[in-house]
């Protein structure tokens, strides 16, 4: 328990931890200091000169920011003087920030405005002439107005800080120092546009928001980041049923702040002009046509109930993106309406041997938080960076605030060798023997989360976890994969046990009558074996598998639904439908429209209903509804037992930070920015 | 032959540091071993830190460099028993507006000051030292690197000093032009091969100074101080002077004087004794108007307040400082509007920009005084000029900010005729 | 990027002078002696210095633009610089500066056309009490007059 102190601020008696950061103890206690640099969990600046307080018997005006708490101190953080000393450096902050709010993105969010609100800095005694400098470009999402900055080096830190990535500096001195990208006039970085969401003005601005829309004139709706499996939160700013924007500065979720260039731009492929909004059939020529959704679903149940009733062979591809009601309605289709076992997804990390190997012990399961709070993080054979960005961001914020080691094992250079302890570079495949020489290294910490990626497989991941077992310290451990439902889609039964057959085993089978792919593309670079199997498939996009079919149904993205998704360390959190797509209907309206065509009672097909049905049937479901409900994460506990081993193929995408499946690819922005490959996979995914 | 000297000494001098100013090769090592040179550090060597330390305490030294910090309780703080290497860092950086005396000491006898270091590397514990030296005084860095080789050669630096044990390395620095450099924590940022931006305090350079590890920052002058303090005791250094104001100091006269240059005097010479007697008074009979007593960051005094003693404490009880001891002194045609403007040019250009108030506010400022000075002045700018400074004073990140408002103050304050004359004349021009 | 062997071996001893992983303090000395010779802070030159520093060279850009001696384009072969600080404003330092403006045809920072000479009002140099004053390249020159200048930059053009 830290030592204690009594202090007053603005009459109110305080207890706080000694040495505790003033700004912080009065935002603890209600009392807001105001601050342009001072931004929780980066280092401190004390340059902006707004928190400055009046401390009682000492002569100068305090620096909030920097000033521990002590005992017996009397602080005012509105006296009078206060007050007057913020309204001046407001003036002076004015003297060049150019007021053309009317104009500026900003403009209704911007912290400056705010500040001259509160300390009425309305008349300027500056009849100078301001210095305009031309706005510049610096990638494709990121702009650079300097005359709007006020040099609080937010930017800077949260890009060498929080993203490791250090792409922004500051150059020249005096009043014309400015912000500067790494490559002089433009940045080579992860395009995160964690500099933009940060910047208090308008100086940093958006490529896709600029220009769009006043921040007033959107609803924000919360959703959760359809592309990799970490789980971030993106709010989403949508207009008139347009997504103009993402972005997380309410820090809801279980990445506050944090977002990738997926999470905060990747969006555009909702509105991409490819985008399927209609059913489409094959007409005798085998060209597609458009036919209306009530024929395509008469022709669906047809098929699929002709098929059922002479004993075909029904084989059922799900997604690693769809949500869980929708990966647990198609399963429960696939096994109570077809009584079919060949049901699979693409696997991207071995879950099976994992959870096996784990034999019920839920708590080994890490979530998001514990890469943040462990005294260790071990990372074998993934580039984090690239892969799960959030992850490494986490692993990074715990060695900022926390002194966390960190220990890399890859078989190529990633970002988490700046910050590591160890880093070992081992031969594909020479993992496990990278992990086992930090042996003595990691018994010597208090405790461990291993995260491992699907170069751990089978054996390997038995073994690993042994290791883990055999340190004598708590380990925790995350199977990384790909997708931002794959957890889901595992925990779900998209897999092929029992004997089912796996997605090889299904296109390799020349005796299909049936399958059935839910937003997947497993005939990108396969070849279908059954050339009479009647094919449907649900996508937002003509993919090399839709191509394939012989109807195709547009589906809606998740950012056009309601449901909940896992992420890759188990947790649950909701979607919240931002937009509809005209044409579209969700999976789960699909599916359940085809199972009503077919007559088939397989529950009511609303993502609440199902979801109640999955808690009170999926092992470790029956998570907490109020956390889920009011957007919390809830973690999942699947561990029951032993778990057999899958038929079929694990293997990641081996996506980097600008690539996401085929949802990449119909991305601009994504494609616009590809520039930064990830080391371990020479920037292509695979 | 004898050096020719940038300025010729006055017979009223108390010559201590410049002893050795203008003697035969005054800068090699032969001349300053032959005239009492490492008398002190080998006596030093027979010390424990502790009396180092109590004889620099004794002897009532105080930092020459601008802000007259004691310089024993300095050393005092630098945790001698760190694991940590500890490091010397000498603050040759020299650009407070006025003052050009580190330059001398360098130059004439660079001896002494290295002699200074060890002493300080004995009592610190220190192995390491660097002279940052502003990158304008390039033919002092290479002086210096032939001094510090020379020391090299002779025994005098490296392993096994003297035969007594004690291991230095010494290297010169060079800056890059930057005035805020000066400030003790952005030149140990520039030392690093950043910004000089100046650090958050604490931790304080003794505890974390160059790569986190304790350093001791001293200027060039104080370090020249010490083999004195150590030769002949702290206690006769500090009789020199007035109490707590222990020595002399080389002062650095410039402006409207007949004989300008850089005089050593005890501290608490009499500043007017100093003008007149010393650096010859004013040219052509002139009276005296102001006078910056020591370095441009000071309030300038009026020529009714400079009857005083020069001691930091003297100055101080006045509302001004002894500072970096570069006196500037101007006389009744000096028109105080360019003298601010030009202070205030000075600060706007080497404001390093980390904070608000001072990065905007010196910006402002000098705009309004150009405005002004062009002709452009209105009766509000005068007490506007005051406010502003006001508005930064104490507000900044480092001193710069104040040193820029203080001297502004002062000038609106005490000349604020000079800026009504050039209304007036204005007026009736208009008119 | 190669510099000439003296500067070479300058480069090697001051990588020495700091302690082990320490090479980015050589980067603001590195910087200005290489300006010597190559006559700019140059994009090549700023990579250059950040490999041999081990630094991004984001860290490097960052500083050239921070310190007043550096420049990212070339000055003349002969970089006058007239202080005008108060001690020289006092005692004519403005007009010497004003009269080299004229002599040179040349403004603050800017170079003759034939490259010879660049001009630059600098911030007090450290000769206060021998002022005016000016510094031509790395050597000083002081209670400078509007004649002893012309005679100074005449001498300069001729030796040329």
């Amino acid at each position: 328990m830290a030592e204690l102190v009594n202090l007053t601020i603005n009459g109110q008696a305080i207890q706080a931890e000694k040495g505790a950061l003033l700004i912080e103890v009065a935002r603890q206690n209600g009392m807001e200091i105001p601050a342009f640099c001072y931004y929780e969990g980066l280092t401190l600046q004390a340059a902006c000169r707004m928190c400055l307080v009046e401390v009682e018997k000492t002569p100068k005006l305090q620096v909030g920011c920097t000033l521990p708490v002590a005992d017996g101190m009397v602080v005012h953080t509105e006296s009078e003087t206060v007050r007057a000393a913020r309204k001046g450096t407001l003036e002076f902050l004015l003297t060049n920030h150019p007021l053309d709010c009317p104009v500026c993105d900003k403009g209704g969010e911007c912290e400056l405005q705010d500040m001259v609100f509160r300390y009425g800095a309305g008349e300027s005694r500056f009849t100078e002439r301001k210095v305009h400098v031309d706005e510049q470009q610096w990638s494709p999402v990121v702009f650079f107005d300097a005359p709007r900055c006020i040099l609080c080096y937010r930017c800077v830190r949260v890009c060498n800080e929080g993203m490791g990535v250090g792409a922004l500096g500051v150059s020249n001195r005096g009043v014309i120092s400015e912000i500067v990208p790494n490559h002089h006039d433009y940045l080579e970085c992860d395009e995160c546009g964690a500099c933009i969401d940060i910047c208090p003005v308008g100086a940093l601005t958006s490529g896709s928001y600029r220009y769009q829309t006043r921040p007033w004139e959107m609803n924000h709706v919360g959703t959760i980041c359809t592309h990799c499996g970490d789980g971030c939160r993106t709010t989403l700013g949508v207009r008139d049923d347009h997504i103009i924007r993402g972005n997380n500065r309410d820090h809801s979720g279980i990445n506050g702040e944090f977002l990738c260039v997926k999470g905060r731009y990747a969006f555009d492929f909702v509105e991409h002009a490819e985008r399927l909004q209609s059913p489409m059939v094959r007409n005798p020529h085998g060209e597609f046509e458009p036919t209306s959704w009530s024929k395509a679903f008469t022709a669906i149940a047809e098929a699929f109930t002709a098929a059922h009733a002479r004993g075909g062979k029904f084989g059922v591809i799900g997604s690693n993106h769809t949500t869980n009601e929708e990966n647990y309605f198609l399963q429960k289709f696939a096994r109570e309406g077809f009584g079919t076992k060949n049901i699979d997804h693409h696997r991207t990390g071995d879950l099976a041997t994992f959870f096996d190997a784990l034999s019920g012990r839920n708590d080994a399961l890490a979530t998001a938080g514990d890469l943040y709070t462990a005294k260790a993080v071990l990372v074998v054979g993934a580039d984090l960076a690239q892969q799960h960005p959030f992850l490494s961001y986490q692993a990074r914020a715990n060695v900022r605030h926390h002194n966390a080691h960190i220990y890399a094992v890859t078989t190529g250079p990633v970002r988490e060798d700046n910050q590591a302890v160890a880093s070992i570079r081992v031969p594909a495949g020479g993992e496990l023997d990278g992990v086992e020489s930090l042996r003595d290294k990691l018994k010597a910490e208090g405790d461990l989360v291993i995260v491992f990626g699907d170069s751990i497989q089978g054996d390997g991941v038995r073994k690993l976890v042994a290791f883990g077992d055999s340190l004598g310290i708590p380990v925790k451990y995350v199977c990384l994969v790909d997708y931002s439902n794959s957890r889901g889609a595992f925990d779900m039964g998209l897999i092929p046990r029992d004997g089912g057959m796996s997605v090889q085993q299904m296109l390799a089978a020349k005796d299909l009558d049936v399958l059935w792919v839910v937003g997947a593309n497993p005939l990108k670079n396969a070849a279908l074996a059954s050339s009479n199997a009647f094919v449907i498939v649900q996508d937002l996009f003509m993919t090399e598998t839709a191509k394939h079919a012989h109807i195709v149904l547009p589906a809606a993205s998740a950012y056009e639904k309601n449901g909940t998704v896992t992420n890759v360390c188990g947790e649950v959190q909701k979607l919240k439908q931002a937009v509809k797509v005209m044409g579209t209907k969700t999976d789960l309206e699909i599916m359940g429209s085809i199972a009503k065509e077919m007559k088939l009672n397989l529950g009511i097909w609303l993502p609440d209903k199902v979801f109640a049905e999955i808690r009170k049937n999926v092992h470790g479901y029956d998570v907490p509804l109020p956390v889920v409900d009011t957007g919390g994460a809830a973690p999942t506990m699947p561990l029951n037992g032993r778990v057999a081993a899958l038929p079929g193929v694990v293997q990641s995408a081996g996506d980097t930070l600008f690539t996401s499946g085929s949802m990449s690819r119909y991305s601009k922005i994504l494609n616009a920015v590809i520039e930064s490959p990830g080391a371990l996979y020479g920037g292509k995914g695979r | 032959m004898p050096k020719k000297l940038y300025n010729e000494p006055s017979p009223l001098e108390t010559r201590v540091l410049s002893a050795r100013f203008g003697l035969e090769n005054s800068e090699s090592l032969a001349t300053y071993v032959a005239n009492d040179g490492f008398k002190a550090f080998r006596k030093a060597r027979e010390m424990k830190p502790e009396q180092i330390i109590e004889e620099v305490k004794t002897s009532a030294l105080r930092g020459r460099g601008g802000a007259g910090f004691p310089t024993g309780l300095k050393w005092s703080f630098v945790p001698r028993s760190s694991p940590k290497p500890k490091y010397i860092v000498v603050n040759a950086d020299e650009s407070e507006p006025g003052t050009c005396k580190d330059r001398l000491l360098m130059e004439y006898d660079p001896h002494q000051m290295i002699e200074g270091i060890l002493i300080a590397g004995l009592a610190m514990d220190s192995h390491k030292g660097y002279i940052y030296i502003r990158g304008e005084y390039r033919y002092l860095i290479d002086h210096m690197d032939r001094a510090i080789a020379e020391a090299y050669a002779q025994g005098y630096l490296g392993k096994n000093i003297l035969g007594t044990g004690f291991d230095f390395d010494l290297y010169t620095h060079s800056g890059a032009g930057a005035y805020e450099c000066g400030e003790e924590t952005a030149l140990l940022d520039s030392l690093e091969g950043k910004r000089g931006i100046p650090r958050m305090k604490p931790p304080f350079p003794a505890v974390a100074g160059v790569w986190a590890c304790p350093t001791l920052l001293n200027n060039v002058e104080t370090f020249s101080a010490i083999p004195v303090i150590i030769r002949d005791g702290g206690a006769a250094f500090a009789a020199l002077g007035t109490p707590k104001n222990g020595g002399t100091r080389l002062l650095c006269i410039s402006g409207h004087v007949n004989k300008p240059g850089v005089y050593e005097v005890p501290l608490g010479y009499p500043m007017l004794k100093f003008i007149e007697e010393i650096a010859g008074g004013i040219p052509g009979g002139k009276k005296l108007k102001a006078v910056v007593p020591g370095g441009s960051s000071c309030p300038i005094l009026k020529a009714d307040e400079c009857d005083i003693p020069m001691d930091y404490d003297s100055l101080a009880k006045i509302g001004s400082m002894l500072g970096s001891g570069g006196m500037v002194v101007m006389d009744e045609t000096t028109d105080m509007v360019k003298v601010a403007l030009r202070i205030m040019r000075f600060y706007a250009h080497e404001s390093c920009g980390w904070c608000i108030p001072c990065r905007e506010g010196t910006t402002w400022l000098r705009k309004i005084l150009q405005r002004f000075d062009d002709g452009g002045g209105r009766h509000e700018d005068v007490a506007l000029l005051g406010e502003l400074s006001k508005n930064m004073l104490g507000r900044t990140f480092c001193a710069l900010g104040d040193a820029a408002a203080m001297p502004t103050i002062s000038i609106v304050d005490k000349f604020a005729d000079d800026f009504e004359k050039r209304l007036a004349a204005r007026e009736m021009v208009a008119v | 990027m190669t510099f000439s062997p003296k500067l070479e071996e300058k480069f090697a001893k001051m990588l020495q002078a700091y302690p082990e992983g320490r090479k980015r303090s050589a980067v603001v000395p590195m910087l200005i002696y290489a300006q010597d010779e190559v006559g700019a802070v140059t994009p090549e030159l700023i990579d250059e210095v950040a490999r041999r520093c081990e630094v991004p060279p984001l860290q490097v850009d960052e500083v050239v633009g921070y310190y007043s001696m550096l420049h990212r384009k070339p000055m003349g072969k002969y970089h006058v610089q007239v202080c005008t600080n108060i001690s020289c404003l006092l005692v004519g330092g403005m007009e010497l500066y004003e009269h080299a403006s004229k002599k040179l045809g040349i403004g603050h920072k800017q170079v003759t056309s034939d490259g010879q000479f660049s001009l630059e009002e600098v911030e007090c140099m450290g000769a206060c009490s021998w002022a005016p004053a000016v510094e031509i390249n790395y050597d000083f020159y002081h209670h400078i007059t509007p004649e002893k200048l012309d005679q100074l930059i005449d001498g300069l053009r001729k030796a040329h």
